[in-house]
């Protein structure tokens, strides 16, 4: 199991807890962004090759931090996995539309999701 | 004889100009009333009182001229609008109820409607109201301008006096009642305005009659015993012989004509149907206004008799109103009668110009202008239409008067005027009972009515050659015009369209009448197919199938009816009606009928955005609830399933996991409980158990039940208020989880280990003031205005834990259910203070003044965030 960075943004602390602690079991180096600024300054500095991007953020949504990382060309290979508490098909489809590799509704199956995770780093 | 005194001529003049400005500020007066929520056309007086406008200026001179000729014969002209009020409930309330219900605004609408819709009929009847109240206008402006010339004594030509009196009565009617487009809107200002003028005619009458009776007479008693010593008066007066000299036809003729008109006249027309706003009023009007036509009739007969006596057989007996005061030197009464005969003239011709100047811009020149396919600037245009129809009628008024009036009596060219309305009622009375009359009934009818008035009567009285043969000219055109209503139709019986008006029209008081759609009569061969084609072209491929099945047979009722309600729900009931007519009978939609459509799908668009924007609501407010659920249930389930998948996890972690999870199930059940709260709060099915309560104890059970939070926090509590409050009327129960969400939202958002949070009661001019104040971070200016939102949590979302975002959005409804405020003000940077506002229970208002343990702080201004009571 390759060791990878994981950018984890979500601006509910406990599920950050949650995530957190999953990534960690899954042998990841976690960087943890109360929201989409901070997600994006982390992203920036540290080049995560994961992010797992809450939709409903304060400051910038998931859905603009996964522009912004897709409008970067360093960004284009970053892997992202949208999550998100809202989970009509409207929201699906734009998740997709702004170039997002994945998108899970919460609340999600930890294993699903490790699963997930593990098949966008393998590729 | 000439009158013993007269008045200048400028003060004539001015006391008429201020008569038509207090009619004026009237008016205003019931709009600004109308805008303000409280109409006094709401009541049923008001609306009695307004259909005296059928007392004209011929009623206020005429009456006691007719009186003075032929003894109590003026009463046929007031017995027939009393039986035919009689009959109000049944008829009028019809009438109304029909006009109310297919939104018409004219009897030319109306007529027109009953038979199809017919812009022909429309046109016609539009036209023969026109025409046939020329007369009727001429004769007020007659009336006012001998008015004039009587109390001025001056030689100037009435005619002069008329045409100024015809501009000034032209503008105050565009005053009036052109202001906007919109038939269907109401006039409330010129239906007080005829109210107020019909009360003062009144008076004005009453007041000569009692003059007479009184003043120059020893009562009406002794008026009647000096005319039956005159000889010659008496035999004129008081006919021996009974029925010997009764003119049985005359009679007849005059009860009928003027029981019609007070229905058919444009103007009565436009108060008794159009301007009713609630069918209810009829049964008030059905007797007061009979009792007011009996109170204005009660001193003709004593002037017309007292005239003689004084004045002599030969006088005008048109201008004993004014002659008498004048010739017992009262100069101050003459104005009197002379501006409550303005009065009359003045209600008279505002409401009959707006009647028929509505129906000749609607029926004669819309459909003209939309033929020639204006578009843009209609509306401007139509207004334009209407008022140079009110100024045609006026001018066309003063023609006649140049024409024929000099030498007519009043009585007489009225009397035109009454037969010319008089032939709508084949049309609208029979059509009003019997499905069988069809347009070309109603058409052949009225055309052949309007052609032998126009010969046997018009002509006469333009002529001005002897009398009018009232009787015989009505008998002919009336009679001509109900044999050919009835036996065209007969002949040729109603077609789909009219069959179906004709339904809605006679079943129109039956119950679930409105609801009711009707297809009848023939339809056009092959209409199935049609019909189908029409289906599929507006619901989809498929849809048609249903009614595609006959071959050439006409389509039945049932399948007319199937095809409106498929349509209906597509496109609405209305347009649905009129395609489903297009496509049975080929008929081309009139232009009336598209702009109705289009009004009408507007109205409908506007109903449908309403409901969307509903739905949106909605659908955001379970998109919210949804996200709400979730986040706490993902942090339950994913920390759950961490435990479960690591027995060996260290006893900390899991202790740490264990605590989150209980602290989300908490948030969850609470998340659930405020949903279920404010879904009762706004749905109404909350339990209130509100009573008389001293809000002071409730401070610190709302800071005990919070202790915990504030202890967690670090942070301390301060209650500031006297020991006890005047009551306010409230639920403690709902009142304390107020004050505890506010004192919770503040524990979330103060520094920790230095939060300070003051709870402060006070009493104000009236009202009861609850404030919590803290020493957090404040709420930003941008944020404010949403604080109050449901799932709009303010501030960093480090400290919103434990929220749910429900709880100031119950909290405002609470103290808004028991009529008080919540408000919020806030610098950022400098603290947050949320406030309650609660009005006094009743009783304890009065002595507040007086309340004991206000303090000192106690006035500051809740909308002034400078005054913290925060240290």
């Amino acid at each position: 199991m390759t060791t990878h960075t994981v950018l984890i943004a979500d601006d509910e602390p406990n599920i950050l807890v949650s995530l957190e602690f999953l990534m960690q079991r899954e042998g990841h180096h976690v960087l943890l962004a109360r929201d989409g600024d901070e997600a994006l300054a982390l992203w920036r500095t540290h080049r995560p090759a994961l992010l797992l991007l809450d939709v409903m953020m304060p400051g910038k949504t998931g859905f603009e931090v996964c522009q912004a990382v897709r409008a970067d060309d360093a960004g284009a290979q970053t892997k992202i996995l949208l999550l998100t508490a809202k989970g009509r098909d409207t929201d699906v489809a734009q998740g997709l539309g702004v170039g997002a590799d994945g998108y899970m509704t919460k609340p999600f199956s930890t294993q699903e999701l490790a699963a997930r995770v593990r098949e966008l780093l393998a590729t | 004889m000439s009158p013993a005194a007269t008045l200048p001529l400028p003060l004539v003049l001015a006391a008429s100009l201020a008569w038509l400005g207090a009619l004026l500020a009237v008016a205003a007066w019931a709009e600004k009333r109308a805008a303000a929520g409280r109409s006094v056309v709401a009541s049923s007086t008001v609306y009695a009182l307004s259909l005296a406008v059928y007392c004209t200026a011929w009623t206020y001179f005429g009456s006691v001229g007719r009186a003075a000729a032929g003894g109590p014969a003026f009463l046929a002209i007031y017995l027939g609008p009393t039986l035919a009020m009689g009959l109000s409930w049944l008829v009028l309330r019809k009438i109304v109820r029909i006009a109310r219900e297919q939104r018409l605004t004219s009897i030319a609408d109306f007529i027109a409607s009953r038979h199809g819709h017919s812009r022909a009929l429309a046109a016609l009847v539009s036209l023969v109201a026109l025409v046939g109240v020329v007369p009727y206008v001429a004769l007020q402006l007659k009336a006012i301008a001998h008015g004039v010339v009587m109390l001025a004594g001056v030689q100037v030509s009435e005619g002069l006096i008329a045409a100024v009196a015809a501009l000034l009565l032209a503008a105050f009617t565009i005053a009036f009642g052109t202001r906007q487009i919109d038939a269907r809107e109401r006039h409330e200002g010129l239906v007080a305005a005829v109210a107020a003028e019909a009360v003062f005619k009144l008076l004005a009458f009453v007041a000569v009659g009692v003059f007479v009776c009184w003043g120059l007479f020893d009562g009406p008693g002794d008026i009647a015993a000096r005319v039956a010593a005159d000889a010659g008066l008496a035999a004129r007066l008081m006919p021996a012989g009974g029925a010997s000299g009764f003119d049985f036809a005359g009679w007849t003729a005059l009860l009928l004509l003027a029981g019609l008109s007070v229905l058919l006249l444009p103007r009565q027309f436009q108060v008794a149907v159009v301007e009713n706003v609630d069918e209810r009023h009829i049964r008030r009007a059905s007797w007061l206004f009979p009792a007011y036509l009996l109170a204005i009739n009660l001193f003709v007969l004593p002037i017309a008799w007292g005239g003689l006596l004084l004045l002599g057989p030969q006088a005008d007996a048109d201008s004993f109103v004014l002659a008498l005061p004048l010739q017992a030197g009262l100069p101050a009464l003459a104005l009197l009668a002379y501006l409550g005969g303005l009065s009359a003239a003045t209600g008279m011709v505002v409401v009959e110009a707006i009647a028929v100047g509505t129906m000749v811009s609607n029926d004669l020149v819309l459909p003209a202008l939309l033929r020639r396919g204006a578009g843009a600037g209609l509306a401007a245009r139509l207004l334009l239409v209407r008022r140079a129809a009110i100024v045609a009628l006026l001018a066309l008024g003063w023609l006649y008067l140049q024409l024929a009036g000099e030498s007519r009596s009043l009585v007489s060219i009225g009397l035109v005027s009454f037969a010319a309305v008089a032939q709508f009622a084949p049309a609208l009375l029979l059509g009003l009972y019997w499905q069988g009359g069809t347009k070309a009934g109603a058409l052949a009818g009225l055309a052949a009515g309007a052609v032998l008035w126009a010969w046997l009567l018009l002509g006469p009285a333009l002529a001005g050659s002897g009398g009018v043969p009232l009787a015989e000219g009505l008998f002919w055109s009336l009679g001509a015009n109900l044999v050919l209503y009835v036996g065209v139709s007969l002949w040729k019986p109603p077609q789909g369209a009219e069959a179906a008006q004709a339904l809605r029209f006679v079943g129109a008081l039956e119950p679930g009448a409105a609801e009711r759609v009707f297809w009848r009569g023939r339809v056009r061969p092959g209409t199935p197919a049609a019909l189908a084609a029409l289906l599929e072209r507006v619901l989809g491929p498929g849809r048609g199938a249903a009614l595609a099945t006959a071959g050439e047979a006409p389509a039945t009722p049932q399948q007319l009816q199937q095809a409106e309600a498929l349509l209906a729900g597509a496109v609405g009931a209305a347009t649905a009606r009129a395609l489903v007519a297009t496509a049975a009978e080929a008929e081309p939609l009139g232009a009336a009928d598209v702009l109705r459509l289009a009004d009408e799908a507007g109205a409908l668009h506007q109903r449908n955005q309403q409901l969307e924007s509903l739905d949106r609501l909605k659908d955001d407010f379970m998109s919210s609830v949804t996200h709400e659920l979730r986040t706490p249930l993902t942090s339950i389930r994913a920390l759950g399933e961490l435990m479960r998948d690591a027995p060996d996890m260290p006893a900390a972690q899991r202790q740490r996991f264990v605590g989150i999870v209980v602290d989300e199930s908490e948030r969850l059940s609470r998340l659930v409980n405020q949903v279920l709260d404010l879904a009762k709060i706004e749905s109404g099915n909350a339990e209130w158990q509100p009573e008389r309560l001293d809000a002071v104890p409730l401070l610190a059970r709302a800071v005990r039940a919070t202790d915990g939070l504030f202890r967690s926090r670090g942070a301390e509590v301060r209650i500031e208020s006297p020991p006890a409050a005047p009551p306010v009327h409230a639920d403690a129960d709902r009142l304390l989880q107020v004050l505890i969400n506010l004192l919770a939202n503040a524990a979330r958002f103060v520094p920790a280990g230095q939060g300070r949070v003051v709870l402060a009661l006070a009493v104000r001019a009236g009202k009861l003031t609850i404030e919590v104040s803290d020493n957090g971070p404040g709420v930003p200016e941008a944020d404010q205005a949403h604080v109050f939102e449901k799932f709009r949590q303010g501030g960093d979302t480090r400290q919103r834990s434990g929220g749910t975002g429900l709880g100031l959005p119950i909290s405002r409804r609470i103290v808004e259910h028991f009529g008080g405020r919540l408000w919020l003000r806030s610098r950022p940077g400098e603290g947050a203070t949320f406030g309650i506002e609660l009005p006094l229970a009743e009783p304890a208002r009065a002595q507040q003044g007086t309340q004991p343990g206000t303090q000192p702080g106690d006035d500051r201004d809740p909308a002034d965030p400078r005054q913290e009571t925060t240290p």
